[in-house]
């Protein structure tokens, strides 16, 4: 250091030659002291504004969408809007069938692909071995994570409402609704079991349990709280699918409730699409649609409410 | 080996090799484990002390591309055999880990872990063996009053009596322990100490330690290893006090680790 010191003070070497010591041993206090940590600082500084306006932007997104749609759909909202089928082509009524409708979907899709779902991520993450299958699988599931949701739809009417003769039914959607959600449940899963401490199972194989005691009674109820958060995600995005049921599940108009999962039903997201596009009277129905579309929101943030506070609850009792 | 050792081994290890991948962590050990002693297997990091131990239970199976050569004799029967059960001989040896690892799960339900997975559907009986259990680990003054709460929410110290604990519920006959005092205060340290002198009397105790001192304090016999080689074995007395080999001799007094 003071070698270094004297070396660039007493013989002026040019600044070549200062630039190549910088890195070995002499002249490193002159940048402490000045300009480099200046322009250092302005460059931290500017990152964390630029990151903190990232982070604003997605928060006002939510809330300018949320307080469109509220304040647009609430003059909609009443009693009879919530309880009654819709009347006069549409034009008047309520929107009960497509309540019952995405409930029934979306909450089917869930049946369908929390179990293969979850089975596919104890697999991937505790059995399968590295390999040219895992990879396969992985990339299959990738894949399919990538897939327009208007092929899904497709793909369920040519699949389950054909092929199987299940027909424009809730079966048939939810199963779609099903696929297009395993790529979610599989992912978020899989994190949450790998998220399981390895001391866990250790601890347990060395009480001489099994490796599927292991994975039951141990890796799956420390991964839960995991795992629900992908239910929660994947429930989101099946009650908010328009392509994947409209040729699969939904009709444009029913006054009935479903009888069975083999019923056609109305949805809310593919209602909102016909109100918006289809009808002879759109300008007259836009409360309506707007409506729609909040009780959708509301919905789902229902159904997310109730797996947060069960979520919530499992994590507390796990503390003590 | 050990010439004062009396009784018939309880594990035998013959001539033992153990790989990760192409590296050998276990160079040609054998070892006698004689029957309710505490055995102490100490040495520096990497020498393969925690290998060894965990080859005990076949733990190390877990390891993908890891494999074992020789023979591990448990009651003269080697556990390497091709038709042994490794779930039921995990259950008759069982182990502690380093760092306290209890289930996210009550007290109660850790100790009662080994029991329902084996098998134990008699709720008094599981409640009788809880209780005995951590009667057993020194546990039970402080959480007859909370068997039902979290077993996150003990010290660590007491997390770990509770892991001796649920590893006796199931009534092992060899207890393994890889440093299991390492993440712990003093005090607790000590009582880990205690029962493992206590335990003895029931069981055959091999622990890995990295603490002189403990080695010297809890067992009867310590064995010294340095990169994969057993170098020397005896009774602990003997081999603190009058080392064999100058290697031995550097490493307790701490001129090399």
């Amino acid at each position: 250091m003071h070698m270094g010191d004297a070396i660039a003070g007493d013989e002026r070497v040019n600044s070549q030659d200062s630039l190549s010591r910088r890195g070995s041993r002499g002249g490193l206090r002159p940048e402490i002291r000045g300009g480099l940590t200046r322009s250092r600082k302005v460059v931290q500084a500017s990152m964390f504004s630029l990151f903190r306006v990232a982070a604003v932007i997605n928060g006002v997104a939510l809330l300018i969408i949320v307080a469109f749609v509220f304040g647009k759909g609430f003059r909609a909202i009443n009693w009879t809007f919530l309880t009654q089928p819709p009347m006069d082509s549409m034009t008047a009524g309520g929107i009960l069938p497509c309540i019952i409708g995405t409930l029934c979907l979306s909450l089917g899709a869930i049946a369908v692909a929390l179990p293969i779902g979850v089975a596919s991520a104890v697999y991937l993450c505790e059995y399968a071995r590295p390999g040219r299958l895992l990879r396969m699988i992985r990339l299959a599931i990738n894949n399919l994570a990538g897939v327009p949701s208007v092929v899904f739809g497709l793909f369920g009417l040519a699949f389950f409402v054909i092929y199987l003769e299940m027909g424009i039914s809730i079966l048939a959607g939810s199963l779609t609704l099903g696929v297009l959600t395993l790529p979610v449940i599989i992912g978020s899963a899989e994190e949450a079991m790998r998220a399981v401490p390895n001391t866990y199972r250790e601890a347990s194989l060395g009480l001489g349990a099994t490796k599927w005691q292991t994975i039951y009674r141990v890796v799956l109820p420390a991964a839960l709280p995991g795992i629900l958060t992908g239910a929660i995600l994947g429930l989101s995005r099946a009650a908010g699918e328009t392509a994947p049921i409209m040729f699969t599940a939904a009709v444009f108009f029913t006054p009935s409730l479903p009888k069975s999962i083999f019923d056609e039903i109305m949805a809310l997201p593919y209602h909102v699409y016909v109100l918006a596009t289809a009808g002879t009277e759109i300008e007259k129905t836009r409360h309506l649609q707007y409506g729609t579309a909040l009780v959708l929101i509301v919905l789902v943030l229902g159904l997310n409410l109730v797996a947060i506070v069960y979520r919530a609850h499992l994590r507390r009792k796990r503390m003590g | 080996m050990g010439s004062s050792m009396k009784t018939s081994p309880k594990i035998s290890v013959r001539s033992l090799d153990f790989f990760y991948g192409g590296v050998k962590a276990i160079d040609a050990v054998s070892l006698d484990f004689p029957v309710q002693r505490v055995t102490a297997l100490i040495g520096p990091s990497g020498c393969g002390k925690s290998t060894l131990l965990r080859c005990l239970n076949r733990m190390n199976d877990l390891i993908l591309y890891s494999r074992a050569e020789g023979e591990v004799l448990l009651d003269n029967e080697n556990i390497y055999d091709a038709g042994v059960d490794v779930v039921s001989l995990r259950r008759r040896v069982g182990m502690v880990f380093q760092k306290p690892n209890p289930f996210p799960k009550t007290i109660f339900e850790n100790v009662a872990y080994g029991l329902r997975v084996n098998g134990y559907r008699d709720r008094r009986l599981v409640e009788e063996k809880v209780v005995q259990s951590l009667h057993q680990a020194a546990l039970w003054d402080e959480v007859k009053d909370r068997l039902h709460d979290s077993a996150l929410g003990l010290s660590g110290g007491q997390q770990q009596r509770l892991c001796i604990a649920r590893a006796l519920a199931v009534e092992p006959e060899v207890v393994l322990m890889d440093e299991p005092a390492s993440a712990l205060d003093p005090i607790a340290t000590q009582k880990i100490e205690d029962l493992i002198s206590q335990l003895k009397e029931a069981y055959t105790i091999i622990i890995v330690t990295h603490n002189m001192q403990q080695a010297a304090r809890v067992s009867d016999i310590t064995a010294f290893f340095y990169l994969g080689k057993l170098v020397e074995v005896g009774e602990t007395d003997n081999l603190f006090t009058r080392p064999k080999l100058k290697q031995t001799e550097d490493y307790i007094t701490g001129r090399f680790g």
